[in-house]
């Protein structure tokens, strides 16, 4: 079995106070691994945003203890999680959250720069990360010119420059037709399956289903039929590429 | 080169209308102090100018004036006493004080009245551009300054003129010696001085003291007031200075009222920066907790909002610099300067861009409170 890189155990998680308090999260036991595509799937409102965020280091726990990569994120404060992000968590959301300010290159680049990489080299490794997603001829496009697909592969190529464990994406083909969702999931799956890295993809989208190693169902803040648990493996036809 | 400066200034230009009412703010608090503190600074300039040209190294005063223009006398005789310490070079008698002058038209306008004694070198005309000041000893002539012409009613060096029912020619012409209350100095010769200011020839305003080279001050000082006594002070020529400053700065008002203008400047200042740049930073909350969901430390975030502030600070210190620049020329030649120094520059810049720097802390600390994972729960 492939290494784990994050393991979340018995996780709850109460939103809000008072009147408008929330249970999203009812006790959660999830891992995922090296090399494998994981897609989490459930009806609005089950709390999938709020998993992938207390995954990802950006939200705590109520209770229950979240592990990356060894290291149990329990007592960590808030500069001590945005360094396990840093380290080894890359984010793609549903809108892109692109910098409107800056080209595709310099919103790669960020993600190094927060790094401490600057200069020619971060250009280079940003310019190679766009051309990843097949963007090179992009990089200098801001991304108001550029189409949904676009700039959700430039907001992947920033997920992926500093080479994070782990990318965690959250509804990221719903704004996308078919043709530019499966696009996007094949760079994902090209993600987990050639270099090596866990992907968790929130959706309710069933087009991408065929690009799952395993299907996570939620509902109400409780897992259902996670089949991998079960020992019976989704063995889909892995016919995406990298582009 | 890191980003933080691209997505500063991104952000700044981005939102145009933001980032001119921003720079207002600045240019209007920056100019605000510049000028109250330019007054203040030219007014503590123009209050001493006649102690500054005095040749005087000692000033016996009455006890208790406060200032060169101030009315009260001493005897005239203690210049004897004070010329036998030893140590003292030379002892001159000032006269000075308020009068009338009246132009042909039968208008009135008052007048400060400097007598000069043409033998000693204490006090006389400087900058003198026409006419020879000499020619004071002769009755009946003055000195004035030429940027007074029109508040003198003369045109030129030769024109006539009436101090209490004398009438006076103008005999030199000055060129900037301009006193900071608008009554024109008027230089004449000594007697002539107590005539115009009904001062009797027992008493003087001032005495004015010269030592010798090797003379120790101190104890000249101490000698002095050992044999003159009670009445009378001996200040230097600093002090003379200093008390004056402090008396028209100070003991009038002036310099409180120029410091309150400035202080409410940088409140206006500080206030308008704090909140422009407060919510373009809650504009931008998306990116900021886009680049927090990426890993980056809370400092990168501080440093591209006060890149933010101190680009607003630099940008509006030098259009506020440039106006500055501007009003210093336009009154240099008036009845008060508007003086602005290096140092003024310097402490201006300095100001400024604290000002914008406590903004900036003002915008972290709010945003601060608000969780960046809510900006990707919705
Ligand atoms: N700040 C909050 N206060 C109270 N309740 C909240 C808050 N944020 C979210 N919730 C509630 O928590 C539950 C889980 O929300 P979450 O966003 O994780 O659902 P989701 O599965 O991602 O839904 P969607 O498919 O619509 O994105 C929902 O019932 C939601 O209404
Ligand atoms: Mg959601």
């Amino acid at each position: 079995m492939n290494e784990i890189i994050i393991e979340a155990k018995a996780i709850k998680k109460t939103l809000g106070r008072g009147a408008g308090e929330v249970q999203a999260l009812r006790g959660i036991d999830l891992a995922l691994r090296k090399g494998e595509l994981t897609l989490l799937m459930g009806p609005s409102g089950s709390g999938k945003t709020t998993l992938l965020l207390i995954l990802g280091c950006m939200l705590t726990p109520s209770s229950g203890t979240v592990t990356v990569c060894g290291t149990t994120t329990s007592n960590a404060d808030k500069e001590a999680l945005a360094r396990i992000r840093r380290d080894h968590i890359g984010f793609v959301f549903q809108s892109y959250h692109l910098f409107p300010t800056m080209t595709a290159r310099q919103n790669v680049q960020l993600a190094l720069d927060i790094r401490g990489q600057h200069g020619r080299d971060a250009a280079r490794k940003s310019h190679e990360a766009l051309g990843l997603v097949g963007l090179e001829k992009r990089a200098r496009s801001l991304p108001d010119s550029l189409s949904g697909g676009e700039q959700q592969r430039v907001a992947i190529a920033r997920a992926f420059v500093a080479n994070p464990s782990v990318i965690l994406a959250d509804e990221p083909t719903s704004a996308l037709d078919g043709e530019n969702g499966r696009a996007i999931m094949r760079i994902l799956a090209d993600i987990a399956h050639k270099r090596d890295r866990a992907v968790l993809v929130v959706t309710h989208d069933p087009r991408i289903v065929s690009f799952a190693d395993r299907i996570i169902r939620i509902e109400d803040g409780v897992l259902a039929d996670d089949k991998s648990e079960e020992g019976e493996r989704l063995r889909l036809p892995k016919t995406a590429s990298w582009p | 080169m890191s980003l933080v400066m691209t997505l500063a200034t991104r952000n700044l230009l981005h939102d145009r209308l933001r980032f001119v009412a921003t720079l207002i703010g600045i240019v209007f608090s920056v100019v605000l102090v510049m000028i109250q503190m330019g007054l203040y600074f030219g007014f503590g300039h123009m209050v001493t100018t006649m102690i500054d040209h005095a040749n005087a190294d000692l000033w016996v005063l009455p006890k208790g004036a406060k200032s060169f223009e101030d009315p009260s006398l001493l005897e005239v005789k203690l210049r004897d006493k004070v010329a036998s310490v030893n140590g003292v070079a030379s002892v001159v008698p000032l006269v000075i004080g308020f009068s009338d002058w009246r132009i042909e038209s039968g208008e009135v306008t008052p007048v400060f009245i400097v007598g000069v004694d043409l033998k000693a070198d204490a006090l006389r005309p400087w900058n003198v551009v026409e006419g020879d000041v000499r020619a004071l000893s002769q009755w009946g002539t003055v000195a004035v300054d030429r940027t007074y012409f029109g508040r003198l009613g003369i045109k030129k060096l030769g024109d006539t003129a009436e101090i209490r029912g004398h009438k006076v020619k103008v005999a030199a012409l000055t060129d900037g010696i301009r006193s900071f209350t608008t009554t024109p100095y008027v230089f004449v010769d000594q007697k002539e001085a107590r005539f115009y200011t009904g001062t009797f020839p027992s008493k003087a305003s001032d005495l004015i003291i010269r030592l010798k080279p090797d003379a120790d001050r101190a104890k000249v000082i101490q000698d002095i007031r050992d044999r003159i006594g009670g009445d009378t002070e001996v200040l230097t020529t600093n002090e003379f200075r200093n008390r004056s400053r402090s008396f028209w700065l100070f003991g009038t008002g002036a310099g409180a009222a120029l410091f309150a203008g400035a202080i409410l400047g940088v409140i206006v200042g500080t206030v308008i920066v704090a909140q422009t740049l407060y919510s373009s930073t809650k504009d931008h909350l998306s990116e900021f907790a886009t680049l927090r969901a990426m890993g980056s430390s809370n400092n990168y975030i501080y440093s591209v909002i006060i890149y933010q502030a101190l680009l607003n600070a630099v940008i509006g210190f030098i259009i506020a610099g440039a106006i500055g620049y501007v009003v210093v020329r336009a009154t240099e030649r008036s009845a008060l300067p508007i003086m602005i120094s290096p140092w003024l520059v310097a402490a201006l810049l300095l100001l400024t861009i604290v000002m914008c720097v406590v903004s900036g802390i003002v915008a972290i600390i709010r945003v601060v409170r608000i969780d960046p994972a809510s900006v990707f729960m919705r």
